[in-house]
């Protein structure tokens, strides 16, 4: 920040015209400064008060003369209690459960579906590249009713296995359409080499797009596991019974129970929730934005 | 574009003609092979449901008899379903384009800073978008809480009145468009971001001497560069938003007196709750045409874009 504002300081009493560019400059990013501070304590301050919240006991919550923004007596009882708790245990495997499955599932699905769509085109290959365009804007609040009499007829609803079944439709159309994009950017030559040197279509997929293609797959991965660890449509239509429910719901649902709340559990419960998003997003962070942009730019 | 490539690779002499055609049946069978889970994802998990949902949408509540478009009509003719079309529309509508003028102003500024510290406030500012909104929605309305809101405390400390903001109508209404505002604003900013870093800087320098002052570099250079991801990103989201759910159905539920129902918490109030499939299917109906003519427009911008870049 500091090694900006020095050289833009002294050459002005030299170039007067150049004055009032520099002085624009150094105004846009005070301004810049400004906003994106004020933005910032906007964008943090929620997650930051839930955290605040979870770490006070029950009695300084419910005290209403304090500073609500400042903890006095910190505590960790709240995450013990959770911890300790074999019902939001529960959640979290059930959670980790369906989302490795629903992960690999959609991987293995898309990568193979990029593949065949973007590289060995065929009858109707672009028709069904819109398609999967299409269904990536069709919103779960549409689907979810007839979801619900279908899983239901499969004898799937309160089961998590239901889960697995139909997160796929939030995944896939998505996943295949950021790998059709990175497997459109690898350059032919690479696989004319392969052909002539005598590799299969399996071979080429596995020794030559995968591995070039890795950023690409880790986006498409990171974007799969955010979605399916943070459903929630899904499973408050599907799962009534605790045994079977994931963490986002069962947080929501579990945690709210009569009319005092536990607020200081409550908070804990989500940000327990939301911690494996947060620390795969604080890794994976330019894969993560990859991903998001790569729908726009490079569809 | 797959004759193009037969032709060239066929060209060589008949000879190789028929064992290259066997080759070609070959390559079209193992491609649609391996888009076949793909295709029954889409099919079996999308469009059939879909279809499914019109044939449901057509039923009577015990889904024992066919009664045509009663149920559309019954809805249309309730003022509370009537209220859920404006809600959703003011709500989708709002938030959009809140989300859309903040995103772009704080894409602006991040862009001003050096390359550098870029990283740091974006890592910050996108923490909303990471956090699963279920859950940081609780966070919200543990803070909008009638007796412990910590906003209203900050507001006391400048002698603003206490804000009844789950308790009455239009505060909640507002209530819930500002978390959705905060949740979508950071995504909007990373797509804007990565627009404004792919307008080349040779276009600023010409328009620096041509005398442009930085609004008409931004009228003239960066809107006209930018205005594709533009409108693909805000349709985008206001199909998402259109659809949301979680929001809803944490910080208000529907209340006060199912005032800030949108389309989606409507659909799950009627179809799940109050065991009404056939109208729970009817309501979330309503959402495809809306929906689909912004997926026309989006499919639109995406393919012009495409014929840009090509």
């Amino acid at each position: 920040m500091s090694s900006t504002s020095a050289p833009q300081a002294h050459p002005r009493g030299i170039f007067h015209k150049a004055g009032s560019l520099r002085a624009e400059r150094r105004w846009a990013l005070w301004s810049a400064y400004i906003s994106l501070v004020v933005a910032a304590v906007i964008m943090l301050a929620p997650p930051v008060y839930m955290l605040l919240t979870s770490i006070k006991t029950s009695a300084e919550i419910a005290d209403l003369s304090g500073n609500p923004w400042w903890v006095r007596a910190p505590t960790l009882e709240n995450y013990l209690a959770l911890i300790n708790n074999p019902m939001f245990r529960g959640f979290f495997w059930n959670s980790v459960k369906v989302t490795v499955a629903v992960v690999s599932i959609s991987m293995v699905i898309s990568v193979l579906a990029a593949f065949a769509l973007g590289r060995m085109r065929f009858w109707g290959s672009q028709v069904l590249a819109t398609g999967v365009f299409l269904t990536y804007l069709v919103p779960d609040t549409l689907l979810f009713i007839p979801l619900y009499q279908i899983v239901g007829g499969l004898g799937l609803l309160d089961n998590a296995w239901g889960l697995v079944l139909v997160y796929p439709t939030l995944t896939v159309p998505f996943c295949t359409w950021i790998m059709i994009g990175y497997f459109a950017s690898i350059p032919k030559e690479l696989d004319e080499a392969a052909l002539i040197d005598g590799a299969n279509w399996l071979q080429m997929l596995t020794r030559i797009f995968i591995p070039v293609a890795l950023p690409g797959i880790i986006a498409a991965t990171i974007f799969a596991f955010t979605v399916s660890w943070a459903a929630f449509v899904y499973p408050t239509a599907f799962i009534t019974s605790p045994s079977e429910m994931p963490m986002t719901i069962g947080v929501v649902s579990q945690l709210i129970r009569g009319d005092t709340f536990a607020w200081g559990q409550l908070m804990a419960g989500a940000l327990l929730a939301a911690l494996p998003p947060v620390i795969v997003y604080a890794f994976l962070m330019d894969y993560y934005i990859a991903g998001l942009t790569a729908g726009a730019t490079k569809g | 574009m797959a004759d193009g490539t037969v032709m060239i690779q066929g060209a060589p002499g008949s000879v190789a003609n028929s064992s290259f055609r066997r080759f070609a049946r070959r390559r079209s069978t193992i491609a649609f092979l391996m888009t076949l889970p793909l295709i029954l994802v889409i099919g079996g998990l999308v469009a059939w449901p879909a279809g499914y949902a019109i044939y449901l949408s057509m039923l009577n509540r015990r889904m024992t008899q066919f009664i045509g478009l009663t149920n559309f009509e019954i809805l249309l003719e309730s003022d509370s379903f009537r209220m859920v079309i404006f809600q959703s529309v003011f709500f989708a509508v709002t938030a959009v384009i809140l989300k859309a003028l903040i995103g772009f102003w704080l894409a602006h500024m991040l862009h001003h800073l050096p390359t550098k510290g870029q990283r740091k406030w974006r890592g910050m500012l996108l923490v909303p978008w990471v956090i699963p909104p279920a859950l940081s929605t609780l966070g919200w309305w543990w803070m909008f809480d009638p007796s412990y809101s910590s906003i209203n405390w900050l507001l006391a400390i400048f002698a603003v009145p206490s804000v009844p903001w789950l308790g009455e109508p239009w505060w909640a209404r507002i209530s819930v468009i500002i978390v959705n505002v905060w949740y979508g604003a950071p995504f909007f900013m990373i797509m804007y971001l990565a627009a404004l870093k792919s307008v080349p800087e040779q276009l600023y320098e010409a328009a620096a001497i041509d005398g442009a002052t930085s609004s008409q570099r931004l009228r003239y250079v960066t809107l006209p560069m930018m205005r594709n991801i533009i409108s693909i990103t805000v349709l985008f989201s206001l199909i998402v938003t259109f659809a949301n759910y979680d929001i809803v159905r944490v910080l208000t539920n529907g209340g006060p007196r199912d005032l800030t129902h949108v389309f989606a918490s409507y659909a799950f109030q009627v179809g799940i709750l109050a065991g009404n499939i056939p109208r729970g299917a009817a309501v979330s109906l309503f959402m495809f045409p809306i929906l689909g003519v912004i997926a026309f427009f989006v499919l639109r911008g995406i393919n012009r874009r495409n014929r840009e870049e090509a």
